[in-house]
């Protein structure tokens, strides 16, 4: 199976790649790795990585260094929901440590492991920027905040209400 | 109480879409800016206002803006720094996600006094969200002639773009930033050359904070000298603080820099005061990288005077006896909180962000993080704390960029000033996992206001 982006994504790769000026190109690569990863399954295999190399003209090596990098950028499969909790100072003091301790009960999961049914990854993360609504977790996009043991339930449920709905 | 030059609008419905924020006195100041006044003048008025660098550092803005080199023929470029991710600091993020239109407003102002045509706004990854709502207030902005070519028919052309990033507290060093927009690692580069000169693809650039270019719309609008009437000393303005931790009221406030740090916590206007009915134990009021500081000298000076929420009075006694204003992210610990467990917690977060070009740094936030994680563990020794304290020493001011320092300066501070507490884990190894230390060490009550 060959990764590569369809009409669409090759449309919002232009786009992306027309922020910077004639043969700065490279500049796209945060972003474009961005959109790989989004459309191929919320993670980077090598052979997406090489892809991006060839559609940017640069070496696969330029690509290697930036994805193990920066910790957005996942090298291993996820679920299709990675829960990352922060981690920090001001969630520690809030109290992120027995949120992080529920959901690794709730899931029956280590933090970096997928649930068996690959629905959930646990994913413990650094500062956020969601101080003051600790304890705290982002899933795709969106932030979860001011979390509580009930609050985790609920999310849970949500999503794997969403994936039956979605079957 | 209290001037909002920033937040004032904060609340109005649909404040984030253009025509309300046009409606309710937006871009009336990039008006005054671009057809009214020469750029030496905006950049006159920067410099009367006083104005210091809203990230952390606290560095001069008009300052900064006037060391951008003007080579014949080669771009220059703005860039704003909305890489937020100091610990504690989440004001960027409201600024951003609820007035995206000021911030629009501050950079198109600053782009043209700095001779931007191509500016972008480098924001943090995590910030998937904010992101989109700023694309579309650029779409907005674009569509209603303030963004784009001949901008108000003057013949300045200039574009924002947003870059977002992946993941990486050390991009919120500017030079590290400038290599991250080049689509490479974040190592931070050896300065000189500054930015100013040899920046964002070697072209004379200059990296601002998200609030510091907000700033620039109230200043254009009012006048620098006004705006450095607001405040005291050397801390002009208003200052956003995003408070967090043990406190009743977390969020974003905009104060005027003259009211006390006692008043700033306890007061409903602010914080509202501990939570849980708990005691105040201790604070880090600028963001994890500025030194902690017990209750007893947070709310007064070492000489007994009253603490301010302002970057001299915060700085008051030095990393002896005082702190720093930083990024503003100001959080509260209450007589629950471990010491220890909180240094050890940010210990193993600049480990994780160190970009490891440094040895000292490298090595050193990997060390530390395992000799607290064995204090915490009550498996410590009593070399542990001298030997902490040394490497500390040796991170400090032997690195590339200011990362070492902020890993190192915490440590120091838990150090000098919970030293007891420290030493408290090693002797009582078992007592130390089930119990807490509390506020067994102060030897003066801490005051709280009646």
């Amino acid at each position: 199976m060959s990764l590569q982006f369809n009409n669409e994504q090759m449309t919002e790769f232009n786009r992306l790649v027309a922020h910077y000026p004639e043969g700065k190109q490279k500049s796209a690569l945060l972003p474009v790795l961005h959109l790989a990863q989004d459309n191929f399954g919320g993670w980077l295999p090598t052979e997406a990585m090489d892809y991006v190399a060839s559609l940017l003209k640069i070496e696969p090596i330029e690509v290697y260094e930036v994805a193990t990098f920066y910790s957005m950028y996942n090298l291993k499969p996820v679920g299709k929901f990675v829960f990352e909790v922060c981690k920090t100072g001001p969630c520690m003091v809030s109290g992120s440590d027995n949120i992080i301790a529920y959901i690794q009960k709730q899931l029956d999961i280590q933090p970096g492991e997928t649930t068996k049914d690959g629905m959930f990854t646990l994913k413990l993360v650094e500062c956020l920027g969601a101080c003051g609504y600790a304890p705290m977790m982002q899933v795709g996009k969106i932030y979860r905040e001011h979390l509580t043991k009930e609050k985790v339930d609920a999310i849970i449920a949500e999503y794997r209400m969403q994936v039956v709905a979605q079957n | 109480m209290g001037v909002k030059l920033l937040l004032e609008k904060a609340n109005v419905p649909g404040i984030r879409t253009y025509d309300v924020y046009r409606r309710e006195g937006g871009y009336v100041a990039a008006e005054k800016a671009l057809k009214e006044m020469s750029i030496e003048s905006i950049v006159e008025e920067v410099k009367k206002s006083g104005l210091r660098g809203r990230g952390g550092a606290g560095f001069p803005a008009g300052m900064k803006w006037s060391f951008i080199a003007k080579p014949e023929g080669v771009p220059r470029h703005l860039v704003c720094n909305a890489d937020e991710s100091e610990p504690g600091t989440f004001k960027d993020r409201y600024l951003m996600e609820f007035l995206p239109h000021l911030l629009l407003e501050g950079l198109l102002i600053s782009s043209f006094a700095l001779g931007s045509n191509d500016t972008y706004i480098y924001i943090r990854g995590e910030y998937a969200w904010v992101a989109d709502i700023l694309e579309e207030a650029i779409i907005e902005a674009t569509k209603n002639g303030w963004l784009g070519k001949n901008i108000l028919g003057t013949g300045f052309d200039c574009m924002v773009h947003v870059h977002r990033g992946a993941g990486a507290y050390i991009c919120g060093e500017e030079t590290a930033l400038i290599e991250s927009l080049e689509g490479k690692r974040g190592n931070p580069r050896i300065k000189p050359p500054f930015p100013a000169i040899q920046g964002l693809w070697m072209r004379p650039t200059v990296v601002n904070n998200v609030e510091t270019l907000a700033a620039i719309v109230p200043i254009i609008k009012m006048g620098g000298e006004e705006y450095a009437k607001i405040g005291v000393g050397r801390s002009t303005g208003t200052k956003l603080i995003s408070a967090c931790g043990n406190i009743n009221k977390p969020g974003v406030y905009e104060i005027d820099m003259t009211i006390s740090v006692e008043d700033f916590i306890y007061s409903d206007e602010y914080c509202g005061g501990i939570a849980n009915g708990k005691k105040l134990k201790a604070c880090i009021p600028g963001g994890s990288s500025v030194p902690i500081l017990p209750a007893n000298l947070l709310l007064k000076t070492a000489k007994g005077e009253t603490r301010y929420m302002n970057y001299e009075s915060l700085s008051d006694g030095g990393f002896a006896t005082g702190s720093m204003m930083g990024s503003g992210g100001f959080i509260v610990l209450d007589e629950d909180q471990c010491i220890v467990k909180n240094t050890l917690t940010l210990a193993r977060f600049y480990r994780h962000e160190s970009c490891g070009q440094c040895s000292p740094c490298r090595e050193g936030t990997g060390w530390m993080e395992k000799i607290l994680q064995k204090i915490e563990l009550g498996k410590g020794e009593t070399s542990d704390i001298d030997l902490l304290w040394d490497i500390q020493r040796k991170i400090e001011g032997n690195t590339i960029c200011p990362l070492g320092d902020a890993a190192a300066w915490p440590v120091a501070a838990a150090i000098r000033h919970f030293r007891d507490e420290f030493e408290w884990h090693i002797q009582n190894r078992e007592l130390s996992q089930t119990s807490n230390f509390g506020l067994q060490h102060y030897a003066d009550p801490i005051h709280v206001p009646a």
